[in-house]
C-alpha cells in the first residue's frame, strides 16, 4: 500500500523544482541563534543538508529540535545568523517568502488539515492557488499522491472523518502536490497511536527511497536508523552530535548522547 | 370587563393595516441593507485588527472603539444632521433616497463594530496550526485569511452574529434619528390620531408581534446554520 514501487515519481522532474535545481547543498544554516525572550533555545547551530539527504534530528525534549526545523522555513523568526535554501537566504516576509515556503515542504505534529476543506481540497488548494495549476491537472496529480500514500478512497472526506495516521498520510501528500525541494517533518509521529506510526513511517521511508531531501524531526530511532544518511542530536540548543547512524547509535562520540542513548534504548 | 374590551380593541389597527406593513416594509429594507453592508464592514474590521501591518491594527481598534461606544442615536443624527443636512454630503437630489442611505450607512457602521468584534473573537477559536499549514504551503497572509481563517472564523461565529443581527434588526426603530421613516415612525404617527385613542395597546402588540415575526426566525436560522455549517475538528 505504501511501497514507493509502482508509484508515481514524486522527485523528479515536471514541477518548478527542475528548474532551479543547481549543485551545492540544499539547506545551509549557520551561526542560527534564537531566543524565546530570556530562554537560548538556539545556539549558533550550523547545519548542512545535502541534496538526496535525509537528516534525522534527535534529542531531548526542549533541546530547540522543533525550533530548527520551523526555523528552516521561518515559521520561527531567527536573532542572528543566516539561513540558506537552495542558495537563496530566506526573506523577511512578504511574497517572496511565501514563495520559498511553497518550495518547502513542512509537515506537523498535529497534522493541521484545513478542517473545513475535503482531503482532495487540501491537497489541490497549493496547486491551484499559489502554483496556479489547473483544477483538472491539480486532482489529477492529488489523486495520485493520495494513492501513493494509501487513501485515494477518503479523497472526498473531511480531515475529521479520518484516523491520525491517515490524516498524516493526507498532510504529507498535501506537502507533496507543491512538489517542494525539501521535506520538512516536526515530529511526525508524536501524536499517534502505535499502530498508526508505521503506516506514516513507510510512507516516510519510500520517500526516503526515492530520493527525497528530508529534515526529520523524531523520536523514531528505528527510521532514524533505517532511513537517515546522517543523524543529529541536539540538547540544550546546541548541535551536539553530527554523526552516521550506524555510528551514532554504536558509537556515540559524546557523553550527552551515549547518555541520552541509554535512557531510551534500555527498554 | 367592558373597559378591557375596550383597551384590547384591535379594530384601529386593522384600520390602519396597510400604514404599518407600510413601516415594516420600510423597516425590512433598511435591515436588509444594513445586514449586508454590516457584514461587509465587520469582515474588513477584523481583517485589519488581526493584520500584521500596525497603522491597519490601529484604525481597526480606533474604529470599533469608537462606534461600538457611541450610542447609536448619536451616530444616526451625525449621518443625517450633521453628514447630510450640513455638510450638504447627499445620496441623491431626492431626500428620503438621501436619508434612507444615511440610515443604512450609520446602522452598518454601527453594527460592523460589533460583527467585526464577533468576527475577530471566531478567529481565535481557529487553531494556529491551520494558519501555519496554509503559510508553509505558501499562501500568501492574505490567501490564508481569506481561503482558510475566516472561512473557519465565520462557522464559528454564526449564532453571536445571529445574536448582533437580532439586535440590528431592533436597532432600526431608532432611524427616525436619521430622518427615515420605519415602523416605529409610522406607529408613532398613528398614536397621536384621535382615532387611536382606545387602540394603543393592540397597536403595541401588534407591532411587537411584527417584529418577532422578523426576528425569530433570524435566531432560528442562525441556529440552525451554526450546527449544519459547524467544523469538526
Amino acid at each position: 500500500m505504501t511501497d514507493s514501487e509502482g508509484g508515481p515519481d514524486l522527485t523528479k522532474g515536471g514541477g518548478p523544482t527542475a528548474e532551479t535545481a543547481g549543485d551545492g547543498p540544499l539547506v545551509v544554516v549557520e551561526n542560527v541563534n534564537k531566543h524565546f525572550g530570556e530562554l537560548h533555545v538556539l545556539k549558533d547551530i550550523n547545519l548542512t543538508v545535502n541534496r538526496g539527504e535525509v537528516v534525522v534530528v534527535i534529542g531531548p525534549s526542549g533541546g530547540g529540535k522543533s525550533t530548527l526545523c520551523r526555523s528552516i522555513n521561518r515559521l520561527e523568526p531567527i536573532d542572528g545568523g543566516t539561513i540558506l535554501v537552495d542558495g537563496k537566504e530566506l526573506p523577511k516576509e512578504g511574497k517572496e517568502l511565501a514563495r520559498l515556503r511553497a518550495d518547502v515542504g513542512m509537515v506537523f505534529q498535529s497534522f493541521n488539515l484545513f478542517a473545513h476543506k475535503t482531503i482532495l481540497d487540501n491537497v489541490t488548494l497549493g496547486p491551484i492557488k499559489v502554483r496556479k495549476q489547473g483544477r483538472q491537472e491539480s486532482e489529477k496529480h492529488a489523486m495520485e499522491l493520495l494513492d501513493r500514500v494509501g487513501i485515494a478512497n477518503q479523497a472526498q472526506k473531511y480531515p475529521a472523518q479520518l484516523s491520525g495516521g491517515q490524516q498524516q498520510r493526507a498532510a504529507i501528500a498535501r506537502s507533496l502536490a507543491m512538489k517542494p525541494k525539501v521535506m520538512l517533518f516536526d515530529e511526525p509521529t508524536s501524536a499517534l497511536d502505535p499502530e498508526m506510526i508505521n503506516e506514516v513511517l513507510d510512507v516516510m521511508s519510500g520517500l526516503a527511497r526515492d530520493g527525497m531531501t528530508m529534515v526529520v524531526v523524531t523520536h523514531e530511532m528505528g527510521f532514524a536508523r533505517k532511513a537517515a544518511q546522517k543523524v543529529v542530536f541536539m540538547a540544550d540548543g546546541q548541535v551536539v552530535e553530527e554523526n552516521t547512524p550506524e555510528e551514532f547509535f554504536t558509537n556515540a562520540r559524546t557523553d550527552r548522547a551515549k547518555d541520552f542513548l541509554s535512557k531510551i534504548l534500555t527498554h | 370587563m367592558e373597559q378591557l374590551l375596550d383597551l384590547l380593541d384591535f379594530g384601529p389597527f386593522f384600520d390602519h393595516f396597510d400604514t404599518i406593513l407600510e413601516g415594516f416594509w420600510a423597516t425590512i429594507r433598511l435591515a436588509a441593507a444594513a445586514a449586508v453592508l454590516s457584514l461587509i464592514i465587520g469582515t474588513v474590521l477584523a481583517a485589519f485588527r488581526v493584520s500584521p501591518i500596525p497603522v491597519l491594527r490601529a484604525v481597526g481598534t480606533v474604529y470599533v472603539n469608537v462606534l461600538r461606544n457611541t450610542p447609536l442615536t448619536l451616530v444616526l443624527l451625525m449621518c443625517s444632521l450633521g453628514l447630510n443636512d450640513t455638510l450638504a454630503l447627499t445620496f441623491s437630489s431626492d431626500a428620503n433616497t438621501s436619508y434612507y442611505w444615511w440610515a443604512v450607512l450609520g446602522l452598518s457602521g454601527y453594527t460592523g463594530a460589533f460583527v467585526g468584534e464577533s468576527l475577530r473573537s471566531g478567529i481565535n477559536t481557529v487553531p494556529l496550526g491551520q494558519a501555519e499549514a496554509a503559510r508553509s504551503i505558501g499562501l500568501t497572509f492574505s490567501q490564508s485569511l481569506r481561503m482558510i481563517i475566516l472561512p473557519q472564523a465565520f462557522r464559528a461565529v454564526i449564532a453571536p452574529l445571529g445574536s448582533v443581527f437580532i439586535a440590528m434588526i431592533k436597532n432600526t426603530t431608532v432611524a427616525i434619528a436619521a430622518s427615515y421613516a420605519e415602523i416605529a415612525t409610522q406607529m408613532k404617527s398613528l398614536v397621536d390620531l384621535p382615532s387611536f385613542a382606545s387602540g394603543t395597546i393592540p397597536l403595541f402588540i401588534g407591532v411587537a408581534v411584527g417584529f418577532m415575526i422578523l426576528t425569530l426566525p433570524a435566531g432560528f436560522f442562525s441556529g440552525w446554520l451554526a450546527k449544519r455549517m459547524a467544523v469538526a475538528r
